[in-house]
């Protein structure tokens, strides 16, 4: 028995190695001199510098960043703070609204992003919020709304009748019933829900390139600065993209903590 | 059901409304765009009395640039109240964020880093600043720009943008791999001379011959399009009339293909000039046809092939030359708020002080390359740069951005057609010509579709 | 109502207007989440549709009117749409299934209490953290180029020859790199999934002397259908949109010219508004049609959903 469950985790960490390890080359290459990023064969031993790095932050790396965080975490929170309860409401008795609703908000996602930028730049511009990453968070809020209300949604609909109904009958206002009793329950969902899209806002590119230009630019512009037609780039952008991901990892670090079997639904009778 | 009939009718009301707003916002801008210069004017004039500016200039991430961004805090204090703030951009993007800008009148950039391709086009359109009286003045000395570029950023001898940056194309090669193999190449091959050297040097570790293959505009079909019009052929005729399928141009693409096909290096769909680069650094390719600009990165401290490399015109077969031609250039948009502030600065990042300004503090072989003809008698730069500064300055100066090709054509240009459509044909050919390379589909097939889209273009023209 | 009925209570009357008000006022708490829904999508896509009756090519100024249907009239006659139909649906279905099968196959082996549990997770939501573009850069040049790529170095080093992964096989490359960022993505989805089974039926079933596999098929995989649902729906809808590796790697040749590339060309290079607003549209009728038969068909998750 014991054997097997070993066996079972060589396993799974060879795999998981596996996977991560195009990850772990970006962050090997962040380390190497251009000249040793695009050698034949691929290096695994050479000496480490840290140019890149002091590329990417030369060229205002931590302005970038912190728009970046402005962004995401407050369309995160916007969402949350929409998401969590419009989603509870959908996850109650369902009629054909509920479904007529639900359609409406995934199909908020169907309009490419494309499509739509051109005219969105037009507003922006009219409105005279060209550059300004409030806007830019607002407009991640409303892009990633649909998915959070889907997604909670779900976890909403597997909370047991019988524990809303017990505590409507204790007495629970509409205010302590989500918080106090269905929330944690669901925090899983919750918090895997919310790094979702805390991920989409981070990593948004095209909005960012076309309805910013220099107060309010975002990290992922910012990384494809970076790319250059006539020379090697590859370790300095290595180098920018590991410390761009560094937030996100840290985020997911803490998203997937509340992914723990414990908070299961028979726990509490 | 009601409610959303109701939904419906506010939403077809507010869907009015928003046109009407939309359609008004963008049609002012074109209206009042001569009431928007006046005001710049205006406020030109109080910032030249002291209050702070500050110049946002949009850039793509090229080393010349790079350059310029950590010098100009010594224009910041020479000029004191001004501060300079760069936005570096991939190139992609950067032509779609300053066109929207420039074309919507937002305003955002005070000078923009255009390439020769866009300057006629957008000073055609009234989008930039002419900048033709202020070069005259002072010891500038436009004259001194390459006549070639100058010429490609001129319409009816107004000059709407100066090069920072200039390139044209030759032949890279291993001269090691060629004396082993008893080939010599002249000075001024022709592209029959190239291709048999490289099926004689072309082994299983070792290309021939490195091409683009990258399908876009400005990847593949930049040594392409040269390659078409030595042999004959070119995009349009005088009267607009698409050429993409004539014998001249079929020949030169298939040319290029079996080229690849036989001595060409593996996986040519992912290949541009970095990869090439590479490539030919690494010794897995011989020759390399490309931007002149490589010539100084061949032959950089560190590089593994420093000093093993000849260098030769770009192959011809019915021209006498046939190097394309592309600079970076700095211009002012009319939309810009600080219009004589982004003047100097445009004006000092491109002149003969400057150039020495970099040799001295950054080294002289950084000198930026291919923009002043001043820069190639300058001593040190000489001395510095000896291995690839002569080819760079004969070729820059030899080729002609009028008639390139055999025949006249209705457009300023080599390697690309001076017309707002050619970006998008030129990536939709290229892809066609790309899946050929590919083997997905003949030669002909493909240009056969190209011809179709490069006559819509076209069309527009007439 | 039915399931009141069904139970046979009967009610008085101001009972059941009570209910119907609570019910109203659990309901209400959706309307923020909804208003904002309406003003920030629903503009922007009026001024679309409006933009997409009007030529305007922001190239050409001077060129600018309006045209109505012709645009639409462009985009069915041009001969790009029904193949960036397919190369959308073949490349979205491809790397969906694929995430989907290799995403749950990850949630169950993460599914268990291991040394490094923790790490392991972490390590292997990371693909799907990195920025679109920048993955698809690590990909084209650390892994499928045929000099310094590790993939290609592994393969010479056999003595083959090296694979052209972008010329040869340009549908494989970009699913790889799909399914590699979008992996993550089920897994997290199908893990919570997994994690809110009821621990008392687990136990139940092994106490029973159900096998691991049974387990699997009889207790886990009914539980875990809404969550496959969602992925799936989720997962479909974004990449739907994704264009970074076509654009990094193969620039739309060799069939992976997918709505998003080609609206990304009209839209970001062409610079047509006119004609990319139309695209859009049309993206978005289409979208709506394949939708609407698959959610009224096949999703539980949309069809009944709970029941409270």
């Amino acid at each position: 028995m014991k054997l097997k469950a070993s066996l079972t985790t060589a396993m799974t960490w060879f795999l998981v190695l596996l996977f991560f390890f195009p990850v772990f080359w970006m962050f090997l290459n962040a380390f190497k001199s251009e000249q040793d990023a695009a050698t034949i064969p691929p290096k695994f031993v050479f000496t480490p510098t840290l140019e890149g790095f002091q590329l990417a932050w030369d060229r205002g790396m931590a302005t970038y960043m912190a728009n970046s965080l402005m962004a995401s975490i407050g369309a995160t929170l916007l969402i949350l703070l929409l998401a969590v309860p419009g989603a509870y409401a959908l996850s109650i008795r369902p009629i054909k609204k509920t479904q007529d609703t639900l359609f409406f908000f995934i199909s908020t996602r169907f309009l490419p992003v494309a499509a739509v930028i051109l005219p969105l730049y037009m507003i922006f511009k009219s409105l005279g919020v060209l550059d300004n990453i409030i806007a830019l968070g607002f407009v991640y809020a409303a892009i990633n709304l649909p998915i959070a209300i889907w997604m909670m949604r779900s976890f909403f609909l597997e909370v047991p009748k019988e524990l809303v109904e017990a505590a409507q009958l204790d007495g629970a206002g509409l205010f302590k019933e989500l918080t106090q009793v269905v929330l944690p329950l669901v925090l899983p969902g919750i918090a895997a829900a919310g790094l979702i899209v805390f991920i989409f806002s981070w990593n948004e590119y095209f909005l960012a390139t076309l309805l910013t230009t220099s107060d309010a630019k975002t990290t992922p512009p910012f990384l494809a600065s970076f790319v250059d037609g006539r020379g090697l780039f590859l370790g300095a952008i290595s180098a920018a993209a590991s410390l761009a991901s560094l937030p996100v990892i840290i985020a997911g670090w803490v998203a997937q903590k509340q992914l723990v079997r414990g908070l299961a639904m028979g726990a509490v009778k | 059901m009601l409610k959303r009939n109701r939904l419906a009718a506010i939403s077809a009301s507010v869907a009015v409304s928003a046109l009407v707003l939309a359609g008004c916002s963008s049609s002012d801008d074109t209206a009042t765009d001569a009431a928007t210069t006046d005001a710049a004017a205006e406020t030109t004039e109080e910032a030249a009395t002291g209050e702070d500016v500050t110049i946002t200039v949009a850039t793509v991430n090229n080393g010349n640039m790079k350059d310029m961004e950590s010098l100009a805090p010594i224009y910041e204090a020479e000029n004191p109240g001004v501060s300079i703030n760069f936005q570096v951009m991939e190139e992609g993007d950067l032509r779609s964020a300053v066109t929207a800008d420039v074309a919507s009148g937002a305003g955002q950039y005070d000078v923009v880093t255009i390439g020769a391709y866009e300057v006629p086009q957008w000073g055609a359109n009234g989008w930039l600043t002419d900048l033709t009286p202020a070069l005259a003045e002072g010891d500038y000395d436009v004259e001194d720009i390459l006549p070639p570029v100058r010429e490609a950023l001129s319409v009816n001898g107004q000059q709407y943008a100066v090069p920072f940056y200039g390139e044209s194309s030759i032949l890279m090669y291993n001269k090691e791999v060629m004396d082993a193999a008893g080939i010599t190449i002249s000075n001024n091959p022709t592209w029959d001379e190239v291709a048999t050297a490289a099926k004689a040097v072309n082994t299983d570790d070792m290309a021939g011959i490195c091409l683009r293959g990258k399908p876009g505009w400005g990847d593949l079909f930049a040594p392409l399009t040269t390659v078409v019009q030595t042999f004959g052929g070119a995009w349009y005729d005088m009267d607009w009339n698409a050429q993409v399928n004539s014998p001249e141009f079929i020949e030169a693409v298939t040319f290029y293909k079996d080229l690849l096909d036989e001595a060409g290096q593996p996986d040519p769909v992912s290949y541009s000039f970095n990869e090439c680069l590479t490539a030919l650094q690494n010794g897995k390719v011989a020759m390399w046809y490309d931007a002149s600009v490589a010539a100084s990165m061949l032959e950089a401290d560190g590089s593994p092939v420093q000093g093993k490399m000849g260098y030769a015109h770009a192959p011809v077969k019915e021209t006498a030359e046939s190097g394309w031609l592309w600079s970076w250039n700095l211009a002012v948009p009319v939309s810009t708020k600080n219009q004589d502030a982004a003047i100097n600065f445009v004006k000092w990042a491109t002149s003969k002080d400057y150039q020495q300004l970099v040799g001295t503090e950054l080294g002289w072989s950084l000198v930026p390359p291919g923009a002043r003809i001043s820069t190639y008698s300058i001593p040190e730069y000489q001395e510095a740069a000896a291995a690839y500064a002569p080819i760079t300055l004969d070729v820059m100066s030899s080729v002609n951005p009028v008639q390139p090709g055999v025949n006249p054509q209705p457009w300023v240009g080599i390697q690309y057609v001076a017309i707002p459509e050619f970006q998008d044909v030129g990536n939709q050919v290229a892809q066609l010509v790309a899946d050929a390379i590919a083997g997905r589909g003949t030669v002909e097939e493909a240009l056969n579709k190209g011809q179709e889209i490069a006559q819509v273009a076209g069309d527009a023209q007439k | 109502m039915a399931q009141d009925q069904a139970v046979g209570v009967i009610k008085p009357p101001s009972m059941d207007k009570i209910e119907k008000r609570q019910a109203w006022k659990r309901r209400s708490i959706l309307l923020p989440a909804l208003i904002f829904a309406i003003l920030m999508t629903q503009i922007p896509f009026l001024v679309t549709i409006g933009y997409s009756t009007f030529k305007w090519n922001l190239l050409k100024p001077d060129d600018f009117g309006f045209v109505g249907f012709d645009n639409y009239i462009t985009v069915f006659t041009a001969g790009d749409l029904w193949p960036s139909i397919i190369a959308t649906v073949l490349i979205t279905t491809l790397a969906v299934v694929l995430s989907l099968l290799i995403g749950l196959f990850f949630a169950i082996l993460l599914d268990r209490s291991f040394r490094g549990q923790a790490l392991a997770r972490t390590l292997l939501i990371t693909p799907f953290l990195i920025m679109p573009a920048a993955a698809s850069l690590i990909w084209k040049y650390s892994m499928f180029d045929t000099n310094i790529g590790v993939i290609n170095w592994f393969v010479t080093s056999l003595g083959l020859p090296p694979i052209e992964w972008s010329t040869d096989y340009p549908l494989a490359t970009v699913v790889i790199v799909l399914v590699w960022q979008f992996t993550p993505f089920m897994m997290l989805i199908l893990l919570a999934g997994l994690q809110s089974q009821s621990k008392e039926v687990l136990e139940a079933a092994s106490v029973d002397g159900a096998g691991a596999w049974r387990t699997f098929q009889w207790i886990t995989l009914p539980h875990m259908r809404m969550y496959i649902e969602i992925s799936v729906l989720l997962g479909t809808i974004i990449l739907l949109q994704v264009f970074d590796p076509i654009a990094i790697m193969t620039k739309g040749t060799g069939g992976t010219k997918t709505l998003s590339y080609l609206l990304y060309e009209r839209a970001f290079i062409g610079l047509n508004v006119g004609e990319a607003a139309a695209y859009g549209v049309i993206a978005v009728v289409l979208t709506i049609v394949v939708a609407t038969l698959a959610l009224r068909t096949m999703f539980k998750v949309f069809l009944d959903g709970g029941g409270k």
